[in-house]
């Protein structure tokens, strides 16, 4: 069963296709990425999911509820964490939590359960009586994740969760955020950082200028841009890196230091004509293993083709 | 039904988090009181007026100046801190959100206007129809807080900027109600303008109540306040949905 079906959904502001007809779906317990540069997109896209703003064409189904004619069930299933925390100030975090628990119509005895095992899990509960507007910004972003598993949601939906926030704090919320995952519930995550989207999410969707640019798994993507995998060696003498170049597959050298950066679409067999060019050179190999690109190589890549 | 008794139960939730974060506040509250005791003060003393003939005029003011003044900040307030996108978010419909700031500037209007009822009883004012009376600030708290909401519709997210619009609209209807001079002394094009105005129905409420005078007759006024309250509650959900999308 998937979580969230998306069919060519589009949403424009006067002139502008902000979302021009995109179509996905993210399955029941997967950990689904959603990124893109500034303005590609995302934005709009999430709250369009969320119910915040309408649609202009296309439908996005939610546990099996349609936005649009059961919008309030469908909400009822999510919890939202943005990226900037938008818990009120002026409440304290016990009352928020009461009021988004009250927003969700949990009755009186559900909310101060859920809420004390949770505030206690993130290591708030011993500040539950203090003012929002008094938080570190750790703790904020701890209070929105609390208020958004509250009504215990099949889908989360994150904006950004991690975004500057201290090394403490980020461990600690991927840490949940995983372990949310792991009990089932499906995550939606945007976000600008790549090695993250690459540790967490199980599939990634890039959009860019409205559209999907690519969606697969991280390991996936990057072997779509086959020609920035590569191969790093280092020999035990110092070599010209015109020799490297001619061998077959390769398509460029780079020299790192005291290794050699061979870029090729087949690294598993330039591996072999390295160890040949070894042995019929007499030298010894230090170091020898593939690369391939990381998710940022793929999404630069990908932009810019979108770009050109 | 069980939807519509649990977005009642919801407009109930953000009545009580207005109230603690935007009602029950000093300043709120000192303002609340003491400004319409000040603008009636400024043109009460030195005529001469006697109490009776003041408090109709001083209970209007203080119910429209309270109930319609906090109101309108919340949404380009919540807008700027981007609580309303939560509230949006949630299972909760707008008509819910609009109708729970309604409600907590209804309770905080009613409070305010009986601190000038109680005074004018300290004082030996009373209240002759209590029947109507009662009910009469009921309604007009209602209609006073939904002009509040209607007037916070423009997608700002600066409270300043909604203040000029309220402040613009609040003062001359202050002026064509009848409440420094009954609406029967006006000019014929005031005594035209003042029927435009809800607060004209409350104040020719209000000084039966307590002096036994009306212009219109009592049924009059309670039905021009509910059709001005249904009117301004329908148009500021109606606007509130339009606008709330592009505010976020």
């Amino acid at each position: 069963m998937n979580s969230i079906e998306v069919k060519n959904l589009t949403k424009r502001f006067g002139n502008v296709t902000a979302v021009d007809s995109i179509s996905f779906e993210v399955k029941k317990g997967e950990f689904f990425g959603f990124l893109g540069p500034n303005g590609a997109g995302k934005t709009t896209t999430i709250r369009m999911l969320t119910g915040i703003i309408g649609k202009d064409d296309g439908s996005i189904n939610i546990m099996g509820f349609e936005m649009g004619r059961q919008t309030l069930a469908a909400k009822g299933l999510m919890g939202i964490i943005p990226e900037v925390s938008n818990a009120y100030n002026d409440l304290t975090g016990w009352n928020n939590m009461m009021f988004q628990g009250e927003l969700y119509g949990l009755d009186r005895k559900k909310r101060h359960a859920l809420s004390e095992g949770l505030l206690k899990d993130f290591e708030l509960y011993g500040r539950k009586d203090q003012l929002v507007k008094f938080y570190s910004k750790g703790m904020k972003q701890r209070l929105i994740i609390c208020m958004a598993l509250l009504n215990q949601p099949e889908i989360m939906f994150l904006d950004e969760p991690t975004s500057g926030l201290d090394v403490q704090s980020t461990f600690l919320i991927r840490e949940k955020i995983t372990s949310i995952n792991a009990a089932g519930t499906t995550i939606f995550l945007t976000t600008h950082n790549m090695e993250e989207a690459n540790q967490l999410c199980e599939r990634i969707a890039i959009i860019n200028r409205g559209k999907i640019a690519a969606i697969d798994t991280p390991e996936n993507l990057k072997l779509t841009i086959r020609e920035l995998q590569s191969v790093l060696v280092a020999f035990d003498m110092n070599i010209e890196k015109d020799y490297l170049s001619v061998l077959p597959g390769v398509s460029s050298v780079r020299k790192a230091g005291d290794k050699f950066q061979l870029y090729t679409k087949d690294p598993g067999g330039l591996v072999f004509y390295l160890i040949d060019f070894a042995r019929e050179k007499k030298l010894k190999i230090l170091t020898i293993r593939t690369e391939t690109p990381t998710l940022e190589d793929v999404f630069l890549s990908l932009i810019g083709e979108k770009e050109d | 039904m069980i939807t519509y008794i649990e977005q009642l139960k919801k407009v109930w939730a953000v009545c009580k988090k207005d109230m603690r974060i935007y009602f029950l506040k000093a300043p709120v509250l000192i303002f609340g009181v003491l400004f319409p005791i000040f603008l009636f003060m400024a043109f009460g003393i030195g005529r001469k007026i006697s109490a009776p003939e003041l408090l109709p005029g001083l209970i209007s003011m203080a119910l429209f100046f309270t109930a319609a003044a906090v109101v309108p900040l919340i949404a380009p307030w919540e807008t700027r801190t981007r609580t309303l996108e939560r509230l949006v978010s949630s299972p909760v419909l707008i008509s819910t959100i609009v109708l729970g700031d309604i409600t907590a500037s209804f309770i905080f209007g009613l409070i305010v206007a009986f601190i000038p009822v109680i005074v004018g009883i300290a004082i030996g004012v009373s209240i002759k129809a209590v029947y109507f009376f009662i009910p009469g600030i009921i309604v007009a708290s209602f209609c006073f807080s939904s002009l509040g909401s209607l007037m916070s519709t423009p997608p700002a997210d600066t409270p300043s900027n909604i203040n000029m619009i309220t402040t613009v609209v609040k003062f001359p209807l202050v002026f064509i109600s009848g409440i420094f001079m009954p609406v029967k002394d006006l000019p014929l094009w005031g005594r035209v303008l003042s029927y435009i105005s809800p607060l004209t129905y409350l104040t020719d409420l209000v000084r039966y109540c307590i002096n036994g005078e009306n212009y219109f007759y009592i049924w009059i006024d309670f039905i021009a306040l509910l059709i001005f309250s249904l009117f301004f509650y329908i148009l500021a959900v109606k606007l509130h949905q339009r606008n709330i999308p592009r505010r976020i």
